[in-house]
């Protein structure tokens, strides 16, 4: 499973009721579902990864974040979480609102474009960075809205969001250091969020 | 015709009649002390008899869902392409059971049947019929076929009402409910189109205040007609430009020329209009469409959808079809916000297609595969 992934089931209370924004083939939603009895849905829009979730016999809804989430009512979810789709999406303060409205809490990872990896790549080569995190050309990527973990922080505060918890993962190498310098050293941005 | 059956039919089938002397008390107060329900069955039931999926018909549907009723056959069954061996409604792993209702033409009793105390055909005066009287006939019928709970009850458009209708009336029998193309009430526009189809029926000289079966005739043109409204809103645009165009079938536009011209999309209405004419009985339409338009699942819930779902006990798949405009994908979408305001298992997709509501009974991979997948997790249970 994704370090991400790892982190936040730690924030999921046993048998709390979740919605899942982007869900992909399902692996958190399941994850939660057999090891915290957590009841949710997941939302997705691509179809080969909506089959995955329908496999895996979970609850796999069909549905555009980009639209918003006007049929979910108020607090109506424990935790609403994303991972790694804010960046994907038109207007993701929008996005996070809703999530904020639907959810009592949320929990958003993004990959930190303000990672060294990426600083490195754009201020050598003068383009932007593609990576295994991020495998896409500039012209071609779903991801049309990065951030680094600094501009997170003054959108929450310009939001009034209040961060519960933060963390930064890093798959491989540099554990203490991005602790140290997380906006630097850090590749996943992990966000854990209320009113 | 096929020469050989393909290797992924039912193959040939025959229907099966049961009758039935226990009197149905219908939601319209009055009671049919005495009726028969043709059906069809394929794949088999297991010891468990937990592997069995009821097919719920739609507006002119029809026990005969899969296979050939015979080597002449032109056409199998109207869902051939989602049910039998390896596909979606796998009849290798499921036993799948779709009836004519009651009310129908088809065999099962309705308004062209014999009505007991008169020595007559019902005509009009058979009883009016809504969704939840079919669930409880086939409530029965499933008692009578040894199934005790459905590991799924299926339906598309007016069969999806009915799937449904069968989670709030029937909770603990129903382990899956798949409902596509379908709506939880019918819009203004639809209750519109259903009951202009109704007065071209009424409006044939030859339809005798509905009697028309004791005059020996038959109100061809006004039934004719009501398929061919039917018809054009289970198409969509594309797919009627794309078949037939501006092309004409006979006549010019030529200058000089004062031919009658006719279009190829008018003959074709014509030529549907008239073979269903031929097949249904026109008391039926008006009952069924009826049944449709009164429909309304959460009507005796006040109004409350979400109030209504808290009663259905099944796990929910419901589909929609991107250009179906007679029950638009947010139609779907409210019933799935409902399912999940009730805090219900469900999964929803919708499919990317051009062919209006028909879609539901086309081939189309992605289709298959949601469906397929769905009903593949639910045999191990």
């Amino acid at each position: 499973m994704r370090i991400d992934l790892n982190e936040i089931q730690n924030w999921i209370k046993q048998g709390s009721r979740i919605l899942d924004l982007g869900c992909g083939d399902g692996t958190l939603l399941k994850f939660l579902n057999d090891n915290k009895q957590t009841q949710g849905y997941g939302l997705e829009i691509d179809a080969a990864q909506i089959n995955l979730c329908i496999d895996k016999g979970l609850n796999v809804i069909e549905q555009n974040l980009d639209r918003g989430l006007g049929n979910f009512a108020d607090n109506s979810f424990d935790t609403v979480l994303m991972t790694q789709a804010l960046q994907t999406l038109h207007f993701p303060h929008l996005v996070l609102d809703e999530m904020l409205r639907v959810g009592k809490e949320c929990i958003v990872t993004f990959p930190n474009f303000g990672h060294w990896k990426a600083r490195f790549h754009l201020f050598t080569r003068g383009r932007m960075p593609v990576s295994d995190l991020l495998p896409y050309e500039w012209y071609d990527t779903p991801n049309i809205h990065f951030c680094t973990f600094k501009d997170f922080e003054v959108l929450c505060r310009e939001r009034n969001y209040k961060v519960i918890n933060r963390q930064v993962v890093n798959e491989q190498s540099g554990q203490l250091l991005k602790d140290a310098l997380p906006n630097l050293f850090g590749e996943t941005a992990i966000y854990h969020l209320s009113k | 015709m096929p020469d050989v059956l393909p290797p992924d039919s039912v193959g040939i089938v025959t229907p099966q009649t049961l009758h039935f002397s226990e009197p149905l008390l219908l939601a319209c107060g009055k009671t049919l002390t005495d009726y028969q329900l043709v059906y069809e069955t394929y794949g088999q039931l297991n010891a468990k008899k937990n592997n069995a999926i009821l097919i719920c018909h739609a507006l002119s549907g029809h026990h005969h869902a899969a296979g050939y009723h015979s080597m002449s056959d032109k056409r199998p069954g109207w869902w051939d392409a989602y049910i039998g061996p390896g596909k979606p409604i796998d009849t290798n792993k499921f036993f799948v059971v779709s009836l004519n209702n009651i009310g129908g033409c088809h065999g099962s009793t309705g308004p062209s049947s014999i009505n007991p105390e008169t020595g007559k055909p019902w005509g009009p005066d058979f009883p009016k019929l809504r969704v939840r009287d079919w669930v409880h006939s086939q409530a029965r019928l499933a008692d009578k076929l040894g199934i005790e709970v459905w590991a799924a009850v299926i339906g598309g458009s007016l069969g999806g009402m009915q799937a449904m209708r069968w989670t709030l009336e029937y909770p603990e029998r129903v382990r899956h409910c798949a409902v596509i193309a379908s709506a939880m009430k019918l819009s203004a526009q639809n209750i519109a189109f259903n009951e202009t189809a109704r007065q071209a029926i009424i409006s044939d000289p030859n339809f005798c205040d509905g009697r028309y079966l004791e005059q020996n005739t038959i109100p061809r043109n006004g039934l004719s007609v009501a398929r061919m409204i039917g018809h054009i809103t289970y198409l969509s645009d594309h797919d009627m430009g794309e078949k037939f165009g501006r092309d004409l079938r006979s006549g010019s536009f030529d200058i000089g020329s004062d031919q009658e011209v006719e279009f190829q999309i008018e003959s074709y209405l014509r030529y549907q209009g008239g073979n269903f004419a031929k097949q249904f009985d026109a008391n039926s339409y008006l009952l069924i469409t009826k049944a449709l338009d009164y429909f309304d699942l959460a009507r005796e819930y006040g109004d409350d959808a979400i109030a209504a779902f808290q009663n259905a006990q099944a796990k929910f798949l419901v589909i929609s079809f991107s250009t179906d405009w007679r029950f638009a994908p947010e139609r779907s979408h409210e019933i799935v916000s409902a399912l999940i305001g009730a805090n219900k298992s469900v999964t929803y997709a919708e499919i990317e297609s051009k062919s209006g509501h028909d879609a539901f009974l086309l081939p189309d991979e992605r289709y298959q595969q949601v469906f397929g997948r769905y009903l593949a997790g639910i045999v191990t249970e």
